[in-house]
């Protein structure tokens, strides 16, 4: 389903949360007038989109990405005050107090491997001339919780291309910011820091993947991973680094930080899988927050159609 | 200070035991727990499962220190605490986690030691709970009673695994339970190590005789 704004919004105007929420109430009747359990998400119409409105120039654009009968956002709150940001302490309350104050910019993220010329970019500069998308995706985190989370940012490949990468490289890695200071959690070696995630290059060049800048209609709060969140939206959420401040690009698979930790826990390629447990518990299913009874888990997180054929010919019992 | 103590003692835990269960039942009423309520309720209720346990586990250090004896009824009082607490646990897991789902109940249990664990520390104290009255000591007389009530012990450990496996990462948590689990332990096993001993010398002093 794709959910389009009118054409007449400029780029410079913010969103006021009051249509914001009107635009939620719409999705929602949307929604209910689709036939059949699940409304497939239009990856293909939201690239037609993003690349038609870059023709006539930046503005906001309303790519919808998930919504089926049944599955209303996230109240805002829950997904702003319940996450997982080790940065900011183990718990899922902590980010939320412990990232009070941070401060995202300047920021500078800065550019490495194989690409055409390693750089060193202001925040600004990087996102410049790229088209800023509203998304609303499903969200899985890898304890067995999810969400309906509408995002807002730019297309990773968009971001991506933008950098230069060559031919060569297979694999892009994405660093989270380290600095114990900001970041109290890492004064704890409740991970080895920094925070290190990373994609196979047609993964990270698949239109569904997104660099969130915000979620709500809003800048992205600091504890949901100010001012650059990877989403993948097809994969476990920690496959998402937060607060990005390195982005290389390798021709070798590169180390991840869970996969390191546990690799018989957590996979590289961490696709949603519902047939593939976590030897502590099963993944068959989700409790969605906000709802009382647990859901089934789709493969790759209800986004089969668009993202399976990467994987074409892979074992996923083998590659989870 | 003893007669004051044993004037107030069973108010004051009775308070303590049911503030928590207000102070629960009122924040869920309240949609006060969060964004995933019943993933905290269930760790409550097993966090409290597990702190009512070690409070059992600490009369007896206590009474021997004290030397008042009287404090073995609290003992039992807190245990089936844990009891009842233990069965909150599995019930929010049964109804509001699972809601009925025996099957997958079932799989969770045979399939993710965690929960083997759980379910093994909670089956553990069904048979103290159901001797947990005067009657069954007088039935099963003290000696026979004290040897089966050691199974608590067995339970302690089980729950205090259960918690560890549960958590993702952070294994703060569980580790300061296992921390006091380990220090009431510990008085046991050295009243055993000097009891052992002392009956040794009385052996080898009757020898001599």
């Amino acid at each position: 389903m794709l959910i389009r704004r009118p054409d007449d919004i400029a780029s410079s105007e913010i969103t006021p949360e009051s249509v914001y929420l009107d635009r939620r109430k719409f999705v929602g009747k949307a929604g209910a007038l689709a036939i059949g359990a699940m409304v497939a998400p239009t990856a293909l119409q939201a690239m037609a989109c993003s690349s038609e409105s870059a023709a006539v120039g930046e503005r906001r654009d309303s790519a919808n990405g998930v919504v089926g009968q049944e599955e209303k956002v996230t109240d805002e709150k829950d997904a702003t005050s319940y996450n997982n940001f080790y940065e900011f302490g183990t718990g899922k309350d902590e980010p939320v107090e412990n990232a009070k104050g941070f401060r995202t910019s300047p920021w500078t993220v800065s550019v490495e491997g194989m690409v055409k010329k390693p750089t060193k970019f202001a925040i600004e500069d990087l996102l410049r001339g790229l088209t800023v998308q509203d998304r609303t995706y499903r969200h899985r985190c890898v304890e067995a919780w999810s969400m309906v989370i509408p995002w807002r940012g730019v297309p990773l490949r968009d971001l991506l291309a933008k950098m230069e990468p060559l031919p060569s490289a297979k694999f892009v890695e994405f660093t989270t910011l380290f600095d114990p200071n900001r970041m109290p959690g890492q004064k704890t070696n409740a991970l080895p820091w920094p925070y290190v995630e990373g994609l196979r290059m047609d993964e990270a060049m698949h239109p569904l993947a997104l660099m969130a800048t915000g979620m709500y209609g809003k800048t992205l709060p600091p504890q949901n991973g100010a001012p650059l969140h990877l989403i993948v939206p097809w994969k476990y959420g920690f496959k998402g680094a937060k607060s990005i401040v390195k982005i290389r690009f390798t021709d070798k698979m590169p180390r991840t930080t869970w996969n390191d930790l546990a690799s018989n826990e957590y996979g590289f390629y961490a696709n949603v899988n519902p047939d593939v447990d976590h030897p502590r518990w099963s993944q068959a299913q989700e409790r969605r927050i906000g709802q009382f009874r647990k859901i089934p888990t789709l493969p790759f997180n209800g986004y089969a159609k668009e993202v399976a054929s990467l994987y074409a010919g892979m074992d996923l019992r083998k590659n989870y | 200070m003893e007669r004051v103590v044993r004037r107030w003692i069973r108010p004051v835990l009775w308070l303590l035991v049911l503030a928590p269960v207000a102070l629960l039942a009122t924040q869920f009423l309240r949609d006060e727990l969060g964004a995933d309520p019943i993933e905290k309720l269930e760790m409550e209720t097993g966090q409290w499962t597990l702190r009512m346990l070690a409070a059992s586990l600490a009369v007896t250090p206590i009474m021997r220190l004290t030397r008042w004896g009287w404090l073995v009824a609290q003992r039992r009082f807190l245990g089936l605490t844990a009891f009842f607490y233990a069965l909150g646990h599995l019930s929010v897991y049964t109804v509001l986690d699972w809601f009925f789902d025996w099957r997958s109940i079932f799989e969770d249990i045979l399939e993710h030691l965690y929960v083997t664990v759980g379910m093994l520390a909670f089956v553990l104290m069904i048979p103290l709970a159901l001797t947990s009255t005067k009657r069954s000591i007088r039935w099963l007389g003290g000696k026979k009673w004290n040897r089966l009530h050691q199974l608590v012990y067995v339970s302690a450990v089980a729950g205090c695994i259960h918690f560890l496996w549960a958590v993702k990462k952070d294994i703060t948590e569980p580790l300061i339970y296992i921390g006091v689990f380990a220090v009431l332990f510990a008085f046991r096993i050295v009243w055993w190590w000097r009891g052992r001993s002392r009956v040794g010398t009385a052996v080898s002093g009757v020898t001599a005789v």
